[in-house]
């Protein structure tokens, strides 16, 4: 957050706050670890202190397929590439909407209490699920 | 889009509420969002048939209620549009939320409201009570007592509002009925001198300004809430006045029309005066020039800014009275009238002794009559004369039934 010892005539009139240090342009073609998100944008925070679920992802069984990137509401899917590299814990609400859509078997993703370690979790990952003939 | 001007005459025939909407067409609004309400329907209505028959170029919304009314208001001036619209009594209350989300944010939106009584019971005439509701919404507040006056502080409200050092709403008051639909001369400026004076709108930390992205109506708590609070009441006691004065000054110049904070009428070595707003100030003047010819030396004060408060104004305004009585057209429901409190406040610190009473009058568009003021001035001299009040505090005039007096 802003620095607290700023006084009333310090900042910018109005509930107003400015999401980037200085113009962009081009913005939208830089990956957001490069952009220039000013103290206040929430993409500084973590905004995730009351998930009491999160989903935990095992690339072992990943498609790279993009699914839960692309569904993720929050942009709590960090993909690079085409290539899915984690969960942004700071952002993520734990909604379980990337476990619902993807689509490997096993999931790649799986909803486990906040407090699971996730070392232990992909030890214990489910198997293959047999599908009935 | 291209639209066309329209020719005026030098003197027209208009009331309230079509002056209102010809100051919106000739200050070529970027969105007007309504839901129009008696007794302000004409405004908005007007406004749209300019659009319709083209000589606006801009948006009108229609939406579902008082409350979308100014947020779409508040999203089309945050997205950097000049913006503007119009209601009265329930239909105010309904947008009581977002209007200090307005202010609040900081987003110079010019409100016609066409004063009219709060119900229970319904009614659809004119009182204050929907004025004084918001007085403290951090929103400028000008009071037009005639529909010249209506025409003429819509101009200069968009220009004070939408000032880079201001960049607070603003209010236009005028009386339901007595004002917005009783016809009267006005003599406008052409289109152009009119757009003119107003200016050019200049965004300002707009969304549209798409290479600085900005959130709007931003949540902030204990750490933030009281600075940004802070700001705004600043910015209205200290930055606004002197904008206003500026738009005066340069109205004046354009037109010829003095416009003052504090309105004064036969003050100068007046013994009593009473304290008006709307239609009811030029009922007491006239009333007062006649008291005059019996030898009460009678004043009005005329609120032309009701918000910011003009102390200082007031404090210059009220030398050498005697005895002053506050005129409140809307029930304090428990207590003196927002007037009288705010000329007390005035009063108690300087040096002279006058004598200060209230009146509550006019409730739902009860007529003021000039005996109702004869009486009322007859009154102030008996205080001045006695150095203190011969009257109860507080009265309610033109009220049927056993007479109703306070403290």
């Amino acid at each position: 957050m802003a620095d607290n010892t700023m006084g009333w005539d310090e900042f910018e009139i109005g509930a107003m706050l400015r999401s980037f240090d200085g113009p962009i342009s081009d913005v939208a073609l830089k990956p957001q670890e490069e952009r220039n998100y000013s103290q206040n944008n929430s993409f500084t925070a973590s905004v995730a202190d009351w998930r009491i679920e999160k989903p935990i992802y095992n690339k072992d069984y990943c498609i790279d397929c993009q699914f839960c990137w692309i569904y993720c509401p929050d942009i709590s899917i960090i993909s690079r590439d085409k290539k899915m590299i984690g969960v942004d814990y700071d952002h993520c609400k734990g909604c379980g909407i990337c476990v619902e859509v993807c689509p490997t078997n096993p999931k790649s993703l799986l909803m486990y209490p906040e407090q699971e370690d996730e070392e232990a979790a992909i030890a214990a990952w489910p198997e293959k699920e047999e599908k009935e003939k | 889009m291209a639209f066309e001007k329209m020719e005026l005459n030098e003197v027209e025939v208009w009331d309230g509420n079509f002056a209102a909407a010809q100051a919106m067409r000739q200050v070529q609004i970027d969105v007007v969002s309504a839901y129009p309400i008696t007794p302000s329907t004409p405004i908005v209505e007007g406004y749209a048939k300019f659009l319709a028959d083209g000589y606006i170029e801009g948006e009108f919304m229609m939406v579902e209620s008082e409350h979308a009314a100014m947020s779409g208001c508040i999203g089309a001036a945050a997205a950097g549009g000049r913006v503007a619209t119009a209601t009265s009594s329930q239909g105010l209350a309904l947008m009581a939320e977002t209007l200090y989300q307005a202010s609040g944010m900081r987003l110079p939106i010019v409100l016609n409201i066409v004063n009219r009584a709060l119900a229970a019971p319904l009614n659809v005439n004119g009182d204050h009570s929907d004025m004084y509701m918001v007085r403290d919404s951090g929103w400028i507040q000008f009071d037009a007592y005639n529909p010249q006056e209506v025409y003429d502080l819509n101009l200069i409200a968009f220009k004070v509002a939408e000032d880079h050092d201001v960049r607070l709403p603003a209010v236009v008051n005028q009386d339901g009925f007595m004002t917005s639909h009783t016809a009267s001369n006005v003599r406008p400026l052409s289109d152009d001198e009119a757009y003119n004076f107003v200016g050019e709108f200049k965004p300002m930390n707009d969304m549209l300004d798409l290479d600085n992205p900005v959130t709007h109506g931003v949540q902030t708590e204990e750490d933030w809430h009281f600075e940004h609070k802070a700001r705004q009441h600043n910015d209205l006691m200290t930055k606004v006045f002197p904008k206003i004065q500026e738009a005066f000054d340069a109205f004046e110049k354009l037109t010829g029309r003095r416009y003052n904070m504090v309105e004064k009428y036969l003050l100068d070595d007046a013994e009593v005066a009473v304290v008006a707003m709307g239609t009811s100030v030029e009922t007491a003047v006239e009333v007062a020039r006649e008291l005059r010819e019996e030898g009460i030396k009678a004043g009005v004060i005329g609120i032309r800014v009701f918000r910011p408060w003009p102390f200082e104004y007031i404090a210059e305004a009220i030398k050498g009275l005697k005895a002053i009585g506050t005129l409140d057209r809307s029930s304090p429901n428990g207590a003196l009238g927002a007037l009288y409190n705010e000329f007390a406040g005035v009063l108690v610190n300087s040096d002279q002794k006058t004598v200060l009473t209230n009146y509550v009058y006019g409730l739902g568009g009860r007529d003021l009559t000039k005996a109702h003021l004869r009486e009322i001035f007859k009154e102030l001299k008996a205080n001045a004369d006695a150095g203190k009040p011969t009257t109860e505090l507080q009265q309610l005039i033109g009220v049927r039934g056993p007479k109703l007096a306070y403290l």
